[in-house]
């Protein structure tokens, strides 16, 4: 590889069979572009499904009732469930090794929220200090709920950034200032961000506060659990629909409620949903897959066919070359040294644009389910070589029968 | 500088078995130069491939500046040519994307002389065919006498101990035939050796010997008053 006389020579002949060589380059800068393209789709719709469910923690579980469909045990069917602190603290008691954050929340109701002489019209819930995480809420400034508020009933608000954008306008930052819940004064000591607006209309206070002060008693709305991070995935969905059985069966026998009935209390958990999307998404990098694969293999069946007829053109000059003395490995090297100069340099062609392009375009793409198509360098590499390499192969034969084709039949080719 | 000694050659044409040369017996010394005659058929091409290695006899000797040719492989055979023989064909067989320049120094590319050293040689023997102004054109841009002059440059670049010529005025009219043989005598003047295989009397005539080949043998071996091909250019 590093004798320069053959280098030379090399590129002699390739400067001087300009649609030769371009024909060979752009068959196999063509099927990497479009493979490595492929691929990053692949990725951008896989990291599209991901965004969608990264709005809650992934491994979420939420709790809530509805109304009995089936009589049972003698009480009729038609009762409105109530969930209550003991149900919390029952299941994530019996459940506690199982489970790693866990929060009740409540919706207040019935209040009005004023913000000076401004009313606002946002939904307020009580919930826990670990609510933030199962949320996914990241905190702007400030801070969230925490125990100590809770054990405090603290009259303190947490509220979404676009609350913050729309009614605190005029104030630097909204923290510090008081809102008025029904006559109480909650003084705000966070905002925080979520991946969507509606999520952002939100006002959180501590869930003591919310039971005490506005006649919750012991009510609670929802259960949110979310359970810690397993081996793999399908782990990670064995727990969460383990947990889910659990939990539901407790619930269901504490308030009586028939085994199968689905209605009364609703148990819905992220990761089995995410599954089936999961799924999905692996299959269509299958296919993605798939499809860059056999480019792949298109692009190999071309090269080895212009290498073919490379050869065979070069028949003559291969005569001439021999009765001049040259070796047959030579005539092997020199073919094959061309042909992975070309596809190797095509080859990087290809991967530096399609890259480039999704470099480019990847982070602007503004398309649900498609987010910032990307592909792993790596294996773009990989594919290049492997191209390189079936392009080395597949030329080898032709040049070895060519090298080795009698010299006087060779001369008489035209 | 070539001798050979009942050399026989026959090829397979389906079941039968055509006997080519049928133990031919001669000899060359440095500084001849022979015309090898005879009609289509009569074995002069395939006399000239077994000399030239390009074929290899079935049976008999053959050597070479005192080296003896047999069991050659590929590799074996492309060394001796490069070493030994300068080639020059009726069809040029010139390389159409190398300029004039460039094909005159490939051979010198398979002795591994260096770039440099190559290119100031070719030009050196274009300038000896009278087409040092040409060094930079292709092949097509030339006319076939052109062609063939570089072609005997090209032969002439590895300094081989033998000239072969199989049918070198075939391609040509009779003046630039002419030309060619002129300029093909002026090298062997110059003390190389020569073989032209040739069906033209003429031209057989402008060498120093005639061996003729009639049905796989020699029928006539002689020495004829050279024609200097200069009389007629």
């Amino acid at each position: 590889m590093l004798d320069i006389e053959r280098w030379q020579e090399i590129l002699d002949t390739i400067r001087k069979n300009k649609l030769r060589t371009f024909l060979t380059g752009l068959s196999v800068a063509s099927g990497i572009f479009i493979l490595v393209i492929l691929l990053g789709f692949g990725q951008g719709f896989k990291n599209g499904i991901a965004q969608e469910f990264a709005q809650d923690a992934a491994t979420s579980v939420w709790v809530w009732p509805g109304t009995t469909t089936k009589e049972y045990k003698g009480l009729n069917p038609g009762r409105n469930i109530q969930l209550r602190n003991s149900d919390y603290n029952f299941s994530s008691e019996l459940l506690a090794e199982q489970i790693d954050l866990k929060s009740p929340r409540i919706f207040v109701r019935n209040i009005s929220v004023n913000y000076g002489n401004e009313a606002l019209v946002y939904g307020v819930q009580g919930v826990s200090y670990q609510f933030q995480e199962i949320e996914n809420a990241k905190m702007s400034s400030g801070r969230f709920i925490n125990y100590q508020d809770e054990i405090n009933t603290a009259k303190i608000a947490v509220i979404g950034n676009k609350i913050a954008h729309d009614v605190f306008n005029e104030v630097d930052t909204p923290i510090g200032e008081f809102i008025d819940i029904s006559g109480i004064p909650f003084k705000i000591v966070g905002t925080f961000k979520e991946t969507e607006d509606r999520e952002e209309e939100r006002i959180f206070i501590p869930i003591t506060t919310a039971q005490k002060v506005f006649n919750g008693g012991d009510k609670v709305n929802n259960l949110a659990f979310t359970l810690p991070m397993a081996e793999n995935f399908d782990d990670a969905v064995a727990n969460s629909i383990k947990f889910k059985s659990q939990l539901l069966s407790n619930l269901q026998q504490a308030h009586t409620v028939a085994p199968d009935d689905t209605n009364a209390i609703h148990v819905w958990s992220a990761l089995e949903e995410a599954k089936r999307f999961y799924s999905l998404t692996d299959n269509i990098k299958l296919f993605f897959w798939f499809v860059g694969v056999c480019t792949i293999i298109a692009g190999v069946v071309g090269v080895s066919n212009i290498m073919l007829i490379v050869v065979r053109e070069r028949t003559k000059e291969i005569g001439i070359r021999k009765a001049l003395g040259a070796k047959p490995w030579s005539i092997v090297g020199m073919i094959l040294h061309e042909s992975i100069f070309i596809t190797a340099i095509s080859g990087f062609v290809g991967l530096i644009l399609s890259m480039g392009l999704l470099e480019l375009l990847g982070p602007n793409i503004e398309v649900d389910y498609v987010v910032n198509p990307s592909v792993n360098f790596n294996v773009a590499l990989s594919t290049v070589f492997v191209l390189v390499f079936a392009g080395a192969v597949a030329g080898f034969f032709p040049a070895w029968r060519a090298a080795n084709i009698h010299t006087i039949d060779a001369l008489r080719d035209e | 500088m070539i001798e050979i000694n009942n050399l026989h050659k026959s090829y397979k044409m389906g079941s039968n078995s055509l006997h080519v040369l049928k133990g031919l017996n001669f000899s060359i010394k440095e500084g001849e130069l022979v015309a090898i005659m005879g009609s289509s058929g009569s074995g002069k091409s395939t006399l000239l491939n077994i000399l030239g290695m390009l074929d290899e006899a079935d049976s008999g000797e053959y050597t070479l500046d005192g080296v003896p040719i047999k069991n050659l492989n590929e590799t074996k055979a492309a060394k001796y040519r490069n070493k030994f023989l300068g080639f020059i064909f009726q069809s040029f067989n010139l390389i159409n994307y190398k300029s004039a320049m460039e094909n005159v120094a490939l051979p010198l590319y398979y002795q591994k002389v260096p770039r440099k050293q190559r290119e100031e040689k070719a030009i050196k023997y274009l300038s000896q065919v009278g087409l040092k102004e040409w060094a930079h054109h292709l092949p097509n841009e030339l006319s076939g006498g052109q062609k063939q002059r570089v072609a005997i440059a090209r032969a002439m670049a590895a300094e081989p101990k033998v000239l072969l010529a199989d049918e070198p005025t075939g391609a040509l009219d009779s003046k630039t035939s002419y030309e060619v043989m002129d300029l093909i005598q002026n090298i062997n003047d110059q003390g190389n050796t020569i073989l032209v295989v040739t069906h033209e009397e003429d031209i057989a005539h402008m060498c120093k010997r005639i061996v003729h080949l009639k049905d796989g043998v020699i029928v006539e071996d002689k020495t004829v008053d050279q024609v200097r091909a200069s009389q007629y250019v």
